[in-house]
């Protein structure tokens, strides 16, 4: 298998499956892509070698990255003491790397960094390209990076951030200059109320020793209802199955990845060899987003979500414009135990109500210590510096 | 009761881009070998990411203004989903919610046809049957070259007309270069129903998909027609909405089965993809760009004085159009030019069965002044026109090496003549004693020492007054 375990990587970068590395077989969990070789590497990647960083190897997701945090790999979840541990932030935790680089697609590898109480940024959509990912959600997915702390998130955020003309969706600025430096005692935080309830108690817990480190600092906290959280999960939902289904189609027996043995006819191939090839998760979400684009659904799934996506934008950024971040937690429990398979389309929907404003904003968001940060666009700044001042 | 049709036309044209539409590929000009022209974007590996190819939207812009429509300034892509092993991503990138250009119209004679919209999209691949190994194999080198789709209201009444429309279209698109508009290369659905003449209501309707010959399409229409009517005045058959396909060996159209018809798209905007916001300044730009369209062109030829007939002539044509304004620009007299386009390379084209005028202006150009300046003879002019159409060869150099310069001054001739003469005691003597004939020997040498140079009237008349001097 090609994922990095044990060896001895400590200063390198891991890259998740779901990131194309040239010539080194890229699955995305998937047995569709057991044997798949990119011809080219991910831009991300191009510019960490560049810089001078070395790849430590590719890390184990769940199949597409649609889980919530790689328990569906055709490659086998990793887990600890009956307890399932993303692999690219079990591997920082333990500093068998520097970092990793993860693709958010459903808010994956912040739920990891929680769990595993390591730092996840997310950074603004279009910063990082995108170019080099094994898709499904184009309009939200984003390449983040898994550190051991806010100055090695700030450190390879920068190397690889920056505009690409290969990516349509790439903000035009040729660099980004992120500070870990802000000042966290004249920031106002608020508590994002309706994800906080939603919690069990020991993540309530870690949320309000997380609020009384940053009164400590001087920083103002509150709580605030923000009025749309449910809603920017369904939302989010609807956009990310649609746009899953019409990136997955392509993997379909012809070109590359499994084709079944045997068939009579070309629907047999296409049938067959993507029903033998794929999890429970990914079909689950194919139909769904199939459901959802057909031309008698358009109107009130697809194009209703775009609208709530403008909405849910307008009411964060009015948020936002009063505090300098939301507090809030990554997922609902400190940590997940494997679960039967035939759940995980529920069990996913269910925790992407702590990180589908994010998502389906494209702001940027930051997990330490346990806890979730979401500041402005471009405000990652903000994110780094108070994740700094509470790890000390 | 008389019955009349109504016909509507999905035309697809290829762009002329040097690029496919959203990957750096090589566009419409044809590989030679499968899959020659391919890149991981464009055979649908994961990863990529598409670009847009400007280029394609102006072009599309400028069959919009061809076709007098709007231009939506704002403009965005679409995801068409479908598999076929033909589409590598399983979905085409298309426009399907906001079109580039919309509500136009093309005259053809005293009829108008609308032009509902023009959408810019990629094209598909291409399946391949092996019928030695009962093996289908797909070749991506058309996959994402840019088309654009030009579709028109149903205001088409006889197969006559589609004919017309689909000359002009091709003339046009291939006159404002958005197309080659190469065999092929332009593809038509036919949208075809019947009712009685003067109904306002439209009858059940058939599509005849992808069509590409004008007289298959000519031959199609006017078999829908006998069939639809048919179908209403003796009930030979229930007509219903379908897609059909020309069978040109059984000379009839055929149902195509329901599978392929009955899709739904799962239409949605490419989230790759930015809206495209075409703003005044762009929209100057194309505009300014557009050259101007035949019927302009002759009436500008006119007023430099060419006959209205010969004008126009030179505006049918693209190319030849070109060399024409480009012969006038380099300070020919465009009534010269016009006289040498259309009689002497019309000429060679028609000896050489060329299709197009293809010679470099600038040589037409230096033959026009050679004559024009009496360089060379107006018939040395056609005879290096005819060596430049068949091996392009250099004017100067060819006139040089065949020695076709017509101004040799008299006194060297005259010197000539004289020494010929001293060096041709008998002949000489000969004609003198009477022999008349031997004149003819002694010119022979002159016309030999001067390579065929100066003109041989003079030349006789120059001997004669120093025989008999
Ligand atoms: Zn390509």
């Amino acid at each position: 298998m090609i994922y990095i375990n044990e060896i001895n990587a400590a200063g390198k970068i891991a890259v998740d499956d779901t990131i194309l590395v040239k010539d080194v077989p890229a699955t995305a969990g998937s047995k569709m892509l057991e044997n798949f070789k990119p011809l080219f590497s991910a831009e991300a990647v191009e510019r960490l070698e560049k810089a001078g960083y070395a790849v430590a190897g590719k890390t184990n997701v769940g199949e597409f990255g649609l889980d919530l945090m790689g328990e569906t790999s055709y490659f086998a979840p990793e887990t600890e003491n009956g307890s399932l541990v993303g692999a690219a932030a079990s591997l920082v935790a333990s500093g068998k790397v520097k970092a990793a680089l993860n693709v958010d697609l459903n808010g994956a590898p912040r739920r990891a960094a929680a769990v595993s109480c390591v730092d996840f940024i997310k950074p603004t959509y279009g910063t990082v390209s995108r170019y080099g990912i094994i898709a499904c959600a184009c309009s939200g997915e984003q390449i983040g990076v898994t550190a051991k702390n806010a100055d090695d998130a700030k450190e390879i955020l920068s190397v690889i951030a920056g505009h690409d003309s290969k990516d349509g969706t790439s903000l035009p600025a040729e660099k980004y200059e992120y500070s870990t430096e802000e000042n966290v005692a004249e920031m106002k935080i608020c508590i994002a109320k309706e994800l906080y309830d939603a919690a069990s108690a020991e993540v309530k817990a870690k949320i309000d020793g997380f609020a009384e480190s940053l009164k400590k600092l001087g920083a103002k906290v509150e709580e605030v209802s923000l009025g749309m959280a449910e809603q920017a999960k369904t939302a989010w939902q609807i956009l990310m199955s649609a746009e899953t289904t019409n990136n997955l189609s392509r993997f379909d027996g012809v070109k590359y990845g499994y084709r079944t043995p045997e068939y009579k006819n070309i629907d047999e191939l296409y049938v067959k060899s993507r029903s033998e090839s794929m999890g429970f998760l990914a079909k689950a979400t194919i139909i769904y987003g199939s459901d959802v684009l057909a031309k008698a659904k358009y109107e009130k799934c697809y194009d209703k979500s775009l609208r709530i996506r403008r909405i849910v934008c307008d009411k964060a950024r009015e948020i936002l414009a009063d505090y300098d971040a939301i507090l809030a937690p990554a997922c609902s429990q400190v940590s997940y135990k494997p679960y039967d398979t035939a759940d995980a389309f529920e069990k996913v929907y269910e925790e992407s109500l702590f990180t589908a404003i994010p998502s389906i904003t494209g702001m940027p968001a930051m997990v330490t210590k346990g806890v979730q940060l979401i500041a402005d666009s471009y405000k990652e700044s903000v994110l780094l510096s108070i994740a700094k001042s509470v790890e000390v | 009761m008389k019955y009349e049709l109504v016909i509507g036309l999905e035309t697809h044209v290829e762009l002329s881009t040097d690029s496919k539409l959203f990957c750096s590929c090589g566009g419409h000009s044809s590989p030679k070998e499968p899959n020659d022209c391919v890149c991981p974007a464009c055979s649908g590996m994961p990863g990529m990411l598409p670009v847009t190819n400007k280029h394609a939207i102006e072009l599309a812009v400028k069959a919009g203004f061809m076709l007098n429509c709007k231009i939506n300034q704002y403009t965005t892509f679409d995801k068409k989903s479908y598999y076929y092993p033909d589409l590598p991503c399983a979905y085409q990138i298309t426009q399907w919610f906001h079109p580039i250009c919309v509500d136009g119209s093309v005259q053809i004679g005293e009829r108008t046809i609308g032009i509902k919209q023009i959408h810019v999209e990629e094209d598909a691949g291409k399946l391949v049957h092996d019928e030695a190994t009962n093996t289908s194999f797909v070749d991506f080198n058309r996959t994402s070259v840019p088309l654009i789709e030009i579709v028109s209201r149903p205001d088409f009444r006889s197969s006559d007309e589609v004919i017309a429309y689909l000359k002009k279209l091709k003339s046009s698109l291939q006159f404002a270069g958005i197309s080659e508009c190469e065999e092929g290369a332009m593809r038509c659905d036919v949208n075809i129903s019947v009712r009685p003449e003067g109904s306002n209501e439209l009858g059940v309707r058939s599509e005849i998909k992808n069509m590409s010959s004008l007289s298959e399409i000519k031959d199609a229409i006017e078999f829908e027609k006998v069939r639809h009517v048919d179908a209403i005045e003796r009930h030979t058959e229930m007509l219903v909405q379908e897609t059909r396909r020309w069978d040109d060996v059984k000379r009839r159209t055929f149902p195509m089965r329901n599978k392929e018809t009955a899709a739904d798209y799962r239409y949605f905007p490419d989230p790759n993809l930015m809206p495209i916001v075409i703003d005044d300044e762009w929209l100057a730009e194309i505009k300014a760009s557009m050259p101007a369209t035949a019927e302009e062109k002759s009436g500008y030829y006119e007023e430099m004085g060419i006959a209205a007939k010969e004008a126009a002539v030179l505006s049918s044509d693209r190319k030849l159009s070109d060399m024409f304004d480009d012969v006038v620009a380099m300070g020919r007299s465009p009534k010269t030019v016009a006289s040498w386009i259309l009689t002497e390379c019309m000429g060679q084209m028609k000896r050489l069965e060329l299709t197009s005028l293809d010679i470099e202006p600038a040589k037409l150009a230096r033959i026009i002044e050679l004559v024009e300046d009496g360089e060379i003879t107006r018939a040395a002019g056609k005879k290096v026109l005819s060596a430049v159409f068949e091996n392009n060869v250099d004017v100067d150099k060819f006139c040089e090496e065949n020695n076709l310069n017509a101004k040799i001054d008299n006194s060297f001739i005259l010197e000539t003549v004289r020494r010929v003469i001293g060096e041709n005691d008998k002949a000489v003597a000969d004609y003198k004693s009477g022999k008349v004939k031997a004149m003819q020997s002694i010119f022979g040498c002159i016309m030999k020492e001067l390579k065929g140079n100066g003109d041989p009237a003079v030349i006789r008349s120059l001997l004669e007054k120093e025989l008999n001097a």
